[in-house]
């Protein structure tokens, strides 16, 4: 070996992996809460990936929105829905064949889209190394509200950060006026 | 700290003529060493920490019960009294339901201790120039309000996986609670953030030090209600009484551990005295000055940055004591709740959450961002007038016209320089 061992690299094979063997493991396994527990290991192997680029925000915010609150949420599905002990799931050929067909397109597509754009080239050694660890979170912040600091003639993203807030907030309120609007109104005298 | 040990054993291996400059700086050797070192001190404050929380439960409920506690095992006060329960935990039959999911019955308290676990990754000892701390992120205290709502997972799988009915309305209720009180425990925490500008722990450590009057409790009436907010959350949300509902044993026989005995039931129990000595160390970081004691002892005994680093390295060892002594008294507290306060209902659990914590949190919120917008220059409920190299810091970060000056990790990148506003 003439040079020494490029480390990141090799995480990034030990979390990609992880990532993609429990992904399949999700669709393997006939288990609902066993796919749920598959999915949070793909899922918490995707946020490794994300600390291993220097992404220490997206990361957290993977663990938070993705593996926490998504599974939680799931769960909660399953075992509000489910009359046996052990669900298990059947699935049949065709839906196999449509699914692996899907799935397939959009693996191309991607792996098409990820080859060809230049900028996604991948750097050599000595230009990656060169690279200083930058913290994200506070151009993040500013971005979202509509200072670029990489570029101050770039257009930040107050606008969408400000739609979507409202947006959930009026999500949150319609959900809870669901929840309450099945509920049988009794007079209580007095 | 790796390029350190790799010109430590570099220096060793010197002396063995054959193996002179065999270790590289950056070898992986140095890397590998440094990161057990840091896994190693914290698996021993986390197993250590609950070898000392459960004798101390034991005695903290024999006080307030007007009992002893244990008194035999180990002299006087019982101080072995873990030892021997560790031991009979070990020796008791590892039993599972015939209907269970063994699979998931075996890993749920593997995840559960997993997720209490990592937190501590995240959490500083020490600050200035060389803090303690496994992983300096830049977004420390998000990174540990995620991962601390990963513990319920463990616990949701437990409760499913044992095919009990008992289990599985504990982890139910368990994973209600914990998803109700996450809302009011990030809202509690961002007030800090908002204070600092940073969501560095480390960094919001550092700009408390001093007296206790720049502690971030006192900084306004506001923060002294998000603090007392974010106990009542910290304390739901790690599943302590009087918000056990999970394992509410005069309804549920144990709630989600039923099924469990010997060694795995004991890692959901490291589990919770991981998470609860977690949610006080941040708390002591986020509103008690973390390492900084209410008196500036050590800037008086010179252990700063100022005269060196070994002198910094002192003034950091004494931080660490502060802060482990600020944690262990808030598990304290969090046991006199216990022995204190009667088990809540369902839905008195969920009522204290969405019509108390929420909104009080939400109008403290405001009012601490109000204060600080009125008073960047004051601290101490405004009584006390801070100079202005206290509050006209804030974090680099890059710019168009090159990268931000100071960021090493392991540093504070702070300037004093471009902060807008009305610091005057």
């Amino acid at each position: 070996m003439d040079q020494p061992i490029y480390w990141p690299s090799v995480f990034f094979l030990l979390f990609g992996t992880a990532a993609c063997v429990f992904a399949v493991a999700v669709v393997l396994s006939a288990n609902i809460v066993r796919m749920a527990f598959y999915l949070v290991l793909s899922l918490a192997a995707t946020a490794g990936l994300f600390f291993l680029a220097g992404a220490d925000f997206v990361g957290s915010m993977q663990l938070l929105i993705y593996v926490g609150g998504t599974l939680v949420l799931l769960v909660f599905g399953v075992m509000l829905t489910s009359q046996d002990r052990f669900i298990s799931m059947k699935t049949s050929r065709e839906e196999m064949i449509v699914a692996a067909l899907v799935g397939a397109c959009l693996l191309s597509v991607l792996v098409w889209a990820a080859v060809s754009v230049p900028e996604w080239k991948g750097l050599d050694r000595a230009a990656a190394e060169a690279i200083p660890l930058q913290p994200t979170a506070s151009p993040l912040g500013m971005g979202l509200l509509g200072v670029r600091v990489d570029g101050p003639d770039r257009s930040g993203y107050l606008l969408i950060f400000e739609i979507i807030s409202v947006h959930l907030l009026v999500v949150l309120v319609g959900a809870a006026y669901l929840a309450r609007a099945k509920r049988k109104r009794t007079m209580v005298a007095g | 700290m790796a390029i350190g040990i790799n010109k430590l054993l570099n220096w060793l291996l010197s002396w063995l003529p054959f193996l002179h400059g065999s270790v590289a700086p950056d070898s992986i050797v140095g890397y590998v060493i440094a990161s057990l070192i840091h896994i190693g001190l914290l698996i021993n404050l986390v197993a250590v920490g609950a070898l000392l929380f459960i004798w101390m439960e034991r005695k903290v409920a024999g006080r307030i019960q007007d009992r002893l506690g244990p008194t035999r095992v180990g002299g006087k006060f019982g101080w072995l009294q873990t030892l021997a329960d560790g031991l009979k935990l070990i020796t008791k039959e590892d039993l599972m339901p015939g209907d269970a999911d063994g699979f998931l019955f075996r890993i749920a308290p593997y995840v559960s201790f997993c997720a209490s676990f990592t937190v501590f990754f995240a959490i500083p000892f020490a600050g200035r120039d060389m803090p303690f701390v496994a992983q300096h992120l830049n977004v420390g205290v998000f990174f540990i309000l995620a991962v601390l709502g990963l513990e319920v997972f463990g616990v949701i799988l437990a409760g499913y996986a044992s095919a009990s009915k008992w289990s599985l309305f504990g982890a139910m209720r368990e994973a209600a609670q914990v998803v109700s009180y996450e809302v009011p425990l990030g809202m509690c925490a961002v007030v800090p953030v908002m204070l600092a500008g940073s969501m560095d722990l480390v960094y919001i450590g550092d700009r408390q030090a001093g007296w206790f009057t720049s502690w971030y409790v006192f900084h306004d009436p506001f923060t002294f209600i998000i603090f007392w907010v974010y106990f009542t959350c910290a304390t739901a949300s790690v599943n302590r009484a009087p918000f056990d509902l999970a394992e509410a044993e005069s309804e549920l026989v144990a709630g989600f551990h039923t099924e469990y005995s010997g060694l795995r039931w004991s890692f959901f129990f490291m589990a919770e005295y991981g998470s609860m000595l977690a949610v006080s160390l941040l708390a002591s970081i986020l509103f008690f000055g973390g390492w900084n004691g209410p008196i500036p002892i050590t800037r008086w005994l010179g252990a700063t940055p100022a005269f060196g680093w070994r002198h910094e390295y002192v003034g950091n060892l004494l931080g660490c004591l502060n802060i482990l002594a600020k944690g262990v008294l808030g598990v304290t507290a969090m046991m006199w709740v216990r022995w204190t306060l009667p088990r809540l209902r369902i839905d008195q659990v969920i009522t204290v959450c969405l019509k108390y914590c929420v909104p009080i949190a939400a109008v403290a919120f405001l009012g601490a961002t109000w204060w600080q917008y009125q008073w960047p220059d004051r601290a101490f409920f405004g009584l006390r007038a801070l100079p202005p190299s206290a509050y006209m810091l804030r974090e680099n970060w890059p710019t168009a016209e090159g990268p931000a000056a100071n960021t090493q990790p392991g540093q504070n990148a702070v300037s004093t320089t471009a902060v807008a506003g009305r610091a005057s």
